[in-house]
């Protein structure tokens, strides 16, 4: 088997493992909140005889081991339970509220990945001038400001004063692409400027870092033009630190995002999540929790992937 | 009036240094130095480091690494003053008339990319051919530069070639633009001898073949003797001496090359093994750990009290491994090892206080074996209060006599080691091994990064020290005319095993095995025409066979 293959199967297995643990774990961390189901379900007037029975019904008198495994097994077949609240089915709102979610990071990170790393190419070749001055201050002052303060202040800007998209970023089934992109601007517009800095800034050290390296001071003496270098040279070596970055990024941009979805009224997972919490709808905040874990271990390990394949030392051993 | 393609006038260097603790200064590291190189011409730059030769290279690209700047005078390449030039003048100069081989061609090529596109980058990148002719040049110079398999040579990326090999690709580079002039930036230093001398013959060659002018610097003298027409010899920035390659190795005028010309010339009397040998190594296999490749292979050597063991041989030949062995960092699989009488255990942690203060190391890199936060004091002043309990007055005292003993006096103790020269941070490193009263020192390459002038002090000193105290070294070294000054005894390694081991002055003397020969005969002599004739008589050699 070829190397490479090896590794990325180590790396897979590793993911598959951790998440069985963070499975556990948020397993055990709901088991250990104060409280009953059946009692938040039925409400302080309940009678000992119907909460008993609620119970039964629920499964709730297995031992924690055999509901712990009932749970994991039927999530592995896509059944997340059904919610306490509403007793609908959690994977079917999951379902919806993910897409949703996905929509709005995609579009997002399409926008700011690419334009992070460009920047950070620009601040390196301009680096300690001013447009590496320039662009370090302005995305740092925007990952400073708290990301509702940047809502508002965009939807101010650009659905009162000029009323160019609306203030509310509801999608639904039905609306046209077109329809649904002029939904999400301002959304993503908030986002795009929240996760910029980290990844540009991160773009600009690692490159800087390698432009320390003999092989671009080979690359100056070849007479190449400083961009050239930069990308041509200094890039590719700089890659595996700028992707763990990039994903770590994306990873908040599908579970970190509650605050925004909530300035526009966006039908996310952080809105079902935080509404089911005040609920204390706890197979809902299991779910929630669970699939979490899989975006930022599966995106996480996608970076490892990329940072190896990325290493021409381990795509093509000697 | 001869062709002149590059003419150096009054050039002049400095540099801003950082000294801790104290505001930026402008110093001048060059002092105005020139001279004139016609088409077709070899000049080699030599001098020790910090003697401006490759800062001195590199202007002929007026190109200043880091905070160099070039400060005044003229260099003119092809007639033009390129110190006038704008940046985009710079970048068609750099790489189409003016290119550059480094010293470490492992670090100077791109991992990321293949060979060959580095190789053709600059051809086509300055429209100098087409990519199907710049590949055609490239396997043309592949083939001329005697690398393997020329035609798919530059498919693979540099970790997957040796770096013997990948030195010449970055000729290759440097030579595929067809340029006028090649900066060659001490590019067979890095190398083992054998390969040095393949190396050093091909870029010969190719020079010859292709009429193209080079500045060779180098601080080897016996090596530029062999690819010169003439010499400038260097030294704080200033011009020692500037003739052609005959005066220069066979009647030197000033005597700091008088002094570069005779470097090797230490004598020391071969000492016979008396009484019990001090250190034994019987039979000793080892391997890494998660390998499955045995790095020494049955090894065993003695060495007496009071006497020097040379261990010679190539990276990759065992020879550090062996100290690895010895000091118990690597415990063997098989064999044992013993040290004045008793038995050493395999593992470090098993061994007594007693055995290790009796076995210390002196390291290559004396500057990462420093605790740079430490004062001298402290630095000499461990292994004192470790394995004696001085304290106080009494530990300051005996560090001076130790420094003392290493010839540097007063006025070191309270420095740090950044404010040494690398010759004298090496001396602190033998002091501190001498503190702990060992009987054995293992020297391990520990001249090889210095100046043949400094590394010939530190031997001497070495010497005088080994009279003195009666130390035992086990000197671990790549470099024979170290050994031949030095040894007592010698050990030849090749691939992990000893391949010939014995008196100095037995193991010198022919009959030779294959190896030992093509070792000896790969040092580089400080005579004119040495190379070919090393060449020739090998050509002849494998003819006979």
């Amino acid at each position: 088997m070829h190397p490479i293959l090896k590794l990325v199967a180590q790396r897979v297995s590793l993911g598959l493992v951790l998440l069985l643990a963070a499975s556990a774990l948020i397993f055990i961390g709901v088991e250990l909140l104060p409280g009953d189901v059946a009692q938040s379900i039925l409400g302080q007037s309940a009678t000992e005889t119907s909460l008993r029975n609620l119970r039964e019904e629920l499964g709730l008198n297995e031992p924690a081991l055999t509901r712990y495994f009932n749970w994991l097994f039927a999530a592995l077949q896509g059944d997340l339970g059904t919610a306490l609240t509403n007793g609908q089915s959690i994977s079917k709102a999951v379902g919806e509220r993910l897409g949703n979610t996905l929509f709005l990071a995609f579009w997002a990170a399409i926008i700011s990945v690419p334009l992070a790393i460009i920047l950070g190419l620009i601040a390196v070749r301009y680096r300690n001038r001013w447009p590496d001055k320039l662009i370090s201050g302005i995305t740092l002052s925007t990952i400073s400001l708290p990301e509702f303060v940047a809502g508002y202040l965009l939807m101010y800007l650009l659905t009162v004063q000029f009323r160019v998209f609306s203030p509310i970023s509801t999608i639904y089934a039905g609306m046209s692409l077109g329809e649904k992109l002029s939904a999400i601007a301002l959304p993503v517009m908030v986002l795009v400027l929240v996760v910029l800095a980290h990844m540009m800034r991160m773009t600009r050290a690692a490159i800087l870092n390698v432009m320390q390296s003999a092989y671009i001071e080979t690359a100056e003496l070849k007479g190449l033009r400083p961009f050239v270098i930069i990308a041509r040279h200094a890039f590719p070596n700089a890659v595996a630190p700028v992707v763990n970055v990039v994903m770590l990024n994306l990873a908040y941009l599908v579970v970190g995002v509650v605050v925004v979805e909530v300035v526009f009224v966006y039908p996310g997972m952080g809105q079902y999540l935080v509404d089911h919490v005040t609920k204390r709808d706890l197979p809902v905040v299991q779910a929630c929790g669970l699939i979490f874990a899989a975006v930022y271990i599966g995106l996480n390990i996608m970076a490892d992937v990329i940072s190896i394949l990325a290493n021409p030392r381990l795509r093509h051993p000697k | 009036m001869p062709d002149i393609l590059l003419d150096v006038r009054n050039l002049k260097i400095g540099a801003t240094v950082y000294p801790p603790g104290e505001a930026p200064q402008d110093i001048e590291i060059v002092h105005g130095v020139s001279f004139t190189l016609e088409k077709g011409k070899v000049l080699g730059l030599i001098g020790e480091s910090g003697a401006g030769k490759s800062t001195i290279g590199l202007s002929s690209m007026a190109y200043g690494r880091g905070g160099v700047r070039i400060t005044g005078g003229e260099v003119f390449v092809n007639g033009r003053d390129i110190l006038r030039m704008r940046a985009a003048g710079l970048r068609a100069l750099r790489g189409h008339e003016v290119t550059y081989v480094a010293q470490s061609a492992a670090a100077a090529f791109n991992p990321a990319k293949k060979i060959m596109d580095q190789v053709i980058e600059t051809t086509l990148m300055h429209g100098l051919a087409s990519r199907a002719e710049a590949e055609k040049r490239a396997v043309t110079l592949f083939k001329k530069l005697g690398l393997p398999n020329p035609e798919t040579f530059g498919n693979r990326y540099p970790h997957q070639v040796s770096g013997g090999q990948l030195q010449r690709a970055m000729t290759a580079m440097a030579l595929c633009p067809e340029p006028d002039l090649v900066v060659f930036d001490e590019p067979t230093t890095a190398l083992d001898v054998t390969t040095q001398i393949d190396v050093l013959a091909a870029i010969k060659e190719a020079i010859h073949a292709t009429g193209v002018a080079a500045l060779y610097i180098t601080h080897d003298l016996a090596v530029v003797a062999q690819v010169s027409d003439d010499i400038m010899v260097l030294r704080h920035g200033k011009t020692v001496e500037y003739g052609t390659v005959s005066q220069i190795i066979e009647t030197p005028k000033e005597e700091y090359t008088q002094a570069l010309v005779s470097v090797h010339a230490i004598l020391h009397e071969e000492k016979k093994p008396a009484g019990e040998p001090l250190l034994k190594v019987e039979n000793v296999t080892a391997r890494y750990k998660g390998t499955k490749f045995d790095v020494l292979k049955n090894v065993s050597v003695e060495l007496y009290p009071g006497q020097t063991l040379a261990v010679v041989g190539e990276s990759g030949s065992g020879k550090s491994t062996l100290a690895r062995a010895i000091t118990g960092l690597l415990p063997p699989s098989k064999g044992r090892i013993s040290f004045a009488g008793r038995e050493l255990s395999a593992e470090l942690k098993d061994r007594k206080r007693e055995d290790l203060r009796e076995l210390q190391m002196i390291y290559q890199m004396a500057d990462v074996a420093m605790n740079p936060r430490h004062t001298v004091g402290t630095i000499i002043g461990r292994p004192l209060e470790f394995y004696f309990g001085l304290k106080g007055e009494a530990k300051r005292k005996r560090v001076q006599e130790l420094l003392d003993e290493i010839e540097m006096g007063k006025g070191f103790i309270d420095r740090y080691p950044a404010e040494l020269s690398g010759g004298q941070k090496q001396r602190v490193c033998i002091a501190r091994a001498l503190a702990a009263k060992p009987k054995l020192i293992i020297c391990d390459e520990v001249t090889s990064a210095l100046d043949p002038l400094v590394a010939a002090g530190i031997l001497r000193l070495l010497l005088e020290l080994q009279r003195i105290e009666g130390v035992a070294y086990l000197f671990i070294t790549h470099d024979l005319a170290t050994v031949k000054s030095i040894a007592d005894s010698i050990a030849v390694m090749y691939q992990g095993a000893v391949q010939r081991y014995g008196g100095k002055t037995d193991v010198l003397t022919p009959p030779f095995d294959d190896y030992t020969d093509l070792l000896l005969s790969s040092v580089p002599e400080m005579k004119l025409g040495w190379l070919e004739h090393v060449l020739a008589h090998r050509r002849m050699e494998s003819a006979g066979n």
